[in-house]
């Protein structure tokens, strides 16, 4: 029988949890779970060597062990610091974390456009997350702002250099992933930015996942750029029989009605991806006949992706034509016939691309 | 049978007093009433000439504000659409062609914009959702129509006159409840 590994006693904002030796202290948070774990941009659990740049997962050490209670100096990235036996940490009780993190998102917003209204990554973006929480509502920077063209790398991936706060999650992801990275930081400070050397495509197989990584929305979907909010979209698990030996093919779809209008790889509670997806499944596939519905993705109620999404909904049997002994009432109104949205003939989701004023064609007359 | 509430009354079957049947004293007193409110103040208007003044805080129809420029506002957020409690609001982006600038203020538009008037039940939570100052309630009563159809507003209903080609139209359309730059 294996001996039994000695585990490491840790407590969090005054919960005590036992750990094993090696664990971070954000790990050891997302175990206890809730508010007590830090929120993270750049550290992602299935990189390797992420984390440790954004800042944002700060906590106070109070007791560094039991063998040298003595506090930490500093407030330490829960992310990269690994928990000791005996140690205290306070993270949502300390008012020094809060304070800390509120000055991190300034720090973060101060290049961000704060372009929610036009992003499509509005409404699973982990900054916005934390701009609501930690955020002010005026900013206090009076200079020019940091910016750059955005533009399309290949034909599936928009890149919005502007938005970026770089994280280095989407270079780790072509390290990690594919045999060769194609972009990566270029020029430093201010000037960083992520960029390919010049303005290539990236064409890997897997490299569509650098969109799922990127905590804000400067690598965004091309094919489902602008075409719905992620609020009107409905998420479904579904899976399929992918050729691809790396994939899993288990992935979300995200539905409006019957179409399909984009693919992404399935995210666990903390907003991480729970296995990659080629570019195959993401941005080819997007007919209800090429995937298994394994049924809908689980909403936390307070995103906002779960809004108007009502569950068993029972609909009512439509009762007029009992009531009129079989006729059809005259004055019944099919709602596509004055609508110029959702028109049955135009399917958004199979445009390649956002969708341009060529797309919709002049008024048809009805009536 | 117990009365349904406290305030129910009871009809009087009596037979009419001699007073009551000589019919002439009720008339007169009917027209003593009658003649009496000649002499009070109107609680009416001579509505469409004569219009009431509007509450600041009325809620009347949407408009779809311009910018001064004449560019629309609207970016298609679906911030107006998912605040609705009535699910009155519909749309659908794009993005902007180069060449389009003169038309829409932001990379994304609305290329189709509609609010069910049957559906809508004038709250105003649009207008607060709204982060680019497009959508607003004016002091404008939705018009009444024969047909459910002509209840649909399209963008071509709801935008506002462009106020560099029209500018009489824009003024008179903005009304009092649009919102003014800081």
């Amino acid at each position: 029988m294996a001996e039994e590994k000695k585990l490491f006693k840790v407590t969090i904002d005054n919960i005590t949890i036992e750990v094993e030796p090696g664990t971070s202290i954000l790990m050891a948070a997302r175990r206890i779970g809730g508010e007590v774990a830090p929120p993270a941009m750049c550290y992602y659990t299935k990189l390797k060597g992420s984390g440790g740049k954004c800042r944002t997962c700060l906590v106070e050490v109070t007791a560094g062990s039991t063998a040298d209670p003595r506090p930490m100096p500093k407030l330490v990235a829960s992310c990269r610091t690994n928990v000791m036996d005996g140690m205290v940490v306070r993270n949502i009780t300390s008012e020094k974390v809060i304070d800390a993190r509120n000055g991190v998102v300034e720090f973060l917003l101060i290049n961000h456009p704060l372009d929610c209204p036009i992003c499509d990554q509005a409404g699973e973006c982990s900054l916005q997350d934390l701009s609501y929480e930690h955020g002010k509502e005026g900013t206090r920077y009076e200079f020019q702002r940091r910016t750059f063209e955005k533009h399309d790398l290949g034909p599936y991936i928009q890149l919005h250099m502007t938005r970026c706060i770089l994280c280095y999650r989407c270079v780790y992801v072509a390290d990690q992933l594919t045999e060769r990275r194609e972009h990566g930081v270029l020029d430093r400070g201010d000037h960083s930015e992520i960029a390919t050397y010049i303005k290539k495509a990236l064409d890997h197989d897997f490299i569509g996942n650098i969109i799922d990584v990127c905590p804000v929305g400067a690598l965004t979907d091309r094919t489902f750029r602008f075409k719905n909010r992620v609020w009107f979209l409905k998420p479904v698990e579904a899976h399929r029989e992918c050729n691809h030996p790396k994939c899993c093919g288990k992935v979300t779809l995200w539905y409006r009605g019957e179409e399909v209008f984009r693919v992404t790889a399935r995210k666990d509670e903390w907003g991480e991806v729970v296995d990659w997806i080629c570019n195959e499944c993401r941005f080819e596939k997007k007919k209800t006949s090429d995937w298994m519905i394994e049924g809908p993705t689980r909403v936390d109620r307070h995103s906002v992706i779960s809004q108007g999404h009502y569950v068993g909904v029972v609909r009512p049997q439509e009762v007029v034509y009992d009531v009129m002994g079989g006729r059809k009432p005259k004055l019944l109104m099919d709602i596509h016939s004055v609508s110029e949205v959702n028109e049955p003939s135009i399917d958004l989701s199979k445009i390649e691309g956002p969708a341009h004023s060529t797309d919709f064609e002049p008024k048809k007359l009805t009536n | 049978m117990q009365a349904l509430t406290s305030r129910a009354k009871r009809v009087e079957r009596k037979p009419m007093t001699l007073w009551e049947r000589l019919y002439l004293p009720g008339i007169a007193k009917g027209m003593m009433i009658t003649f009496g409110h000649i002499f009070k103040r109107k609680p009416t208007v001579n509505y469409p000439e004569k219009t009431r003044p509007f509450s600041p805080v009325f809620r009347g129809l949407q408009v779809l504000n311009r910018d001064e420029e004449g560019r629309e506002r609207c970016t298609a957020c679906g911030l107006c659409a998912v605040a609705c409690p009535a699910e009155a609001i519909t749309m659908e982006a794009a993005e902007r062609l180069p060449g389009e600038e003169h038309l829409y203020r932001e990379e994304k538009y609305a290329a189709k914009y509609e609010i069910n008037m049957l559906r809508c039940i004038f709250c105003g939570l649009c207008e607060e959702a709204c982060p680019k100052d497009a959508v607003y309630l004016s002091e404008t009563f939705a018009p009444a129509n024969y047909t459910r159809k002509g209840f649909i507003y399209g963008k071509d209903e709801l935008l506002i006159p462009d106020p560099v080609k029209q500018p009489d139209e824009y003024a008179k359309a903005l009304g009092a409840r649009a919102p003014r730059p800081k």
